[in-house]
């Protein structure tokens, strides 16, 4: 591993997207106005539904998000031949793993600061815990989206077939979560399930932070999501192979 | 006695099935050396298994004296793979920055990608998206990655194919300047025409070396290497 290495995959990451402005103003302004609807919808009815809801749509952006793009990306770099390339060089996995990590990291960290603002700023959503922890877990979930990106990307052999991870990977997660029905009430065997799923652990932390002011319990789930995305790279890692048949 | 850049023992790969590569031995020395063949006769499954990336199922490669894929290989062979491998949507200068950084090219980086981008005639289009250049400028683009951090060794997959006669000129004589300078460049084509131009040549078909020497001495008494590349082809059949 070399920090340089990492730091220019990271770099190079970027500069691509800053290249692409229609996808650097989807994924800044869409979670922005997707946020908006969820307050939209909402705001005749009795109660704070926003404040359940808002939390857990907060968490799964950069999680989808970071899915799609990266798997959709890296495996543009398995067939284009780049990752060849990269591979006869003195690239390191982990290098190329964590650069993109960084990168999708820190456009996640942009897009949550804008979200959240959006949502405690204009939309009165309330937060109890201290609200630059809502950017960590959106960080912590980018880089969980983008480490199961890279792993699924080595299934794939077309974009169509990538883009067909995201209803397998990600839906599941979205439906167990907690958001739909609370995970306890769940029948158990679907209970269980959920308890292995790292998306729940995302939701639990962005819902304990609005909810309680117990950071404990917030970094207890932000833990449990890293673990995930940690495994998430080293099963990556495990499928970017030097020599290729 | 010259060691060889290049030492190949009973190498056999299959590729999906098929034995692409069945037992080949082959050793390349400095200088310039062709390797000629019809598509499909294992030419760039030899060369891929040179730079360490292919997967084989028996056999030596070495390069320098170290088994091919050793890690301190890694800075030393240029490879430049038959379709284009840059990043379409980044400059042709942004794409050769990045690859000078992971190969840790000392001295002055801009330097060194103005070199590059001269080298393969990009000069004037050193800032141009790749992806909106013509399909000879992005295999140069991909050409002059490839010659970044002047390896010891060059393995050159097809780099002239589809184009320009004086760009292919050009790029011949930077060859063999870059020979010149001490560097052993192993360049690949299935144009038979480009034969003459190298040191020293090896015919290839079906996953065998046929032939191998000078293009003078592979030509013997044929009219050029086509006819040769007939007459041994032919000669090993009957």
């Amino acid at each position: 591993m070399r920090p340089a290495t990492t730091l220019a995959v990271a770099g190079r990451v970027l500069t691509q997207i800053r290249r692409d402005h229609r996808t650097l103003v989807m994924l800044l302004v869409v979670p922005c106005a997707l946020v908006s609807l969820l307050w939209w919808m909402f705001e005749d009815l009795p109660g704070n539904s926003f404040d359940t809801l808002g939390p857990g749509l907060l968490a799964m952006f950069p999680f989808i998000i970071m899915f799609l793009v990266t798997s959709v990306t890296t495996l543009r770099e398995r067939s284009s031949g780049t990752l060849e390339r990269l591979l006869a060089m003195p690239m390191g996995k982990l290098d190329f793993l964590l650069g993109y990590a960084l990168a999708f990291g820190a456009i996640a960290a942009v897009q949550a600061s804008l979200a959240v603002g959006v949502s405690v700023g204009f939309l009165g959503l309330d937060v109890n815990g201290p609200v630059w922890l809502l950017g960590i877990v959106a960080i912590v979930d980018a880089v969980l989206g983008t480490a199961l990106g890279l792993f699924v990307s080595a299934f794939a052999t077309s974009e169509f077939q990538a883009v067909q991870f995201m209803p397998l990977v990600v839906i599941p997660q979205l439906l167990l979560c907690g958001l739909f029905v609370p995970r306890e009430a769940l029948p158990p065997v679907l209970e269980a399930i959920s308890d292995v799923l790292p998306l729940s652990y995302a939701i639990d932390a962005m819902q304990e932070l609005v909810v309680s002011a117990d950071e404990s319990l917030v970094w207890r789930n932000i833990a449990v999501v890293l673990a995930f995305a940690v495994a998430g790279l080293a099963l990556g890692a495990a499928t970017l192979r030097r020599r290729t048949a | 006695m010259v060691n060889n850049v290049i030492e190949i023992k009973d190498l056999r790969v299959a590729r999906g099935g098929r034995e692409v590569l069945p037992g080949l031995s082959l050793e390349v020395g400095g200088g310039v050396t062709g390797l000629l063949g019809p598509s499909g006769c294992g030419k760039s499954t030899l060369m891929r298994s040179i730079v360490g990336v292919q997967k084989i199922d028996a056999g030596t490669v070495e390069i320098l004296g170290l088994p091919a894929g050793c890690p301190s290989l890694r800075n030393r062979i240029g490879y430049l793979t038959q379709a284009p491998s840059v990043y379409d949507d980044l400059s042709v200068a942004e794409n050769l920055r990045f690859f000078a950084r992971v190969l840790r090219v000392p001295g002055n980086i801009d330097r060194v990608v103005e070199e590059a981008a001269d080298a393969v005639d990009l000069g004037d289009h050193r800032d141009q998206v790749v992806g909106r250049l013509s399909g000879g400028q992005r295999s140069r683009a991909s050409l002059a990655v490839a010659l970044l951090g002047e390896p010891d060794v060059l393995v050159l997959d097809e780099p002239t194919v589809g184009l320009d006669p004086v760009l292919r000129r050009d790029l011949w004589a930077l060859f063999h300047r870059i020979a010149e300078a001490g560097t052993a460049v192993l360049v690949s084509s299935h144009v038979m025409d480009e034969a003459e131009r190298c040191g020293h040549l090896v015919l290839m078909r079906d996953g065998q070396i046929i032939a191998s020497g000078s293009p003078a001495d592979i030509r013997g008494d044929s009219h050029d290497i086509e006819a040769a590349f007939l007459r041994i082809v032919e000669g090993t059949a009957a």
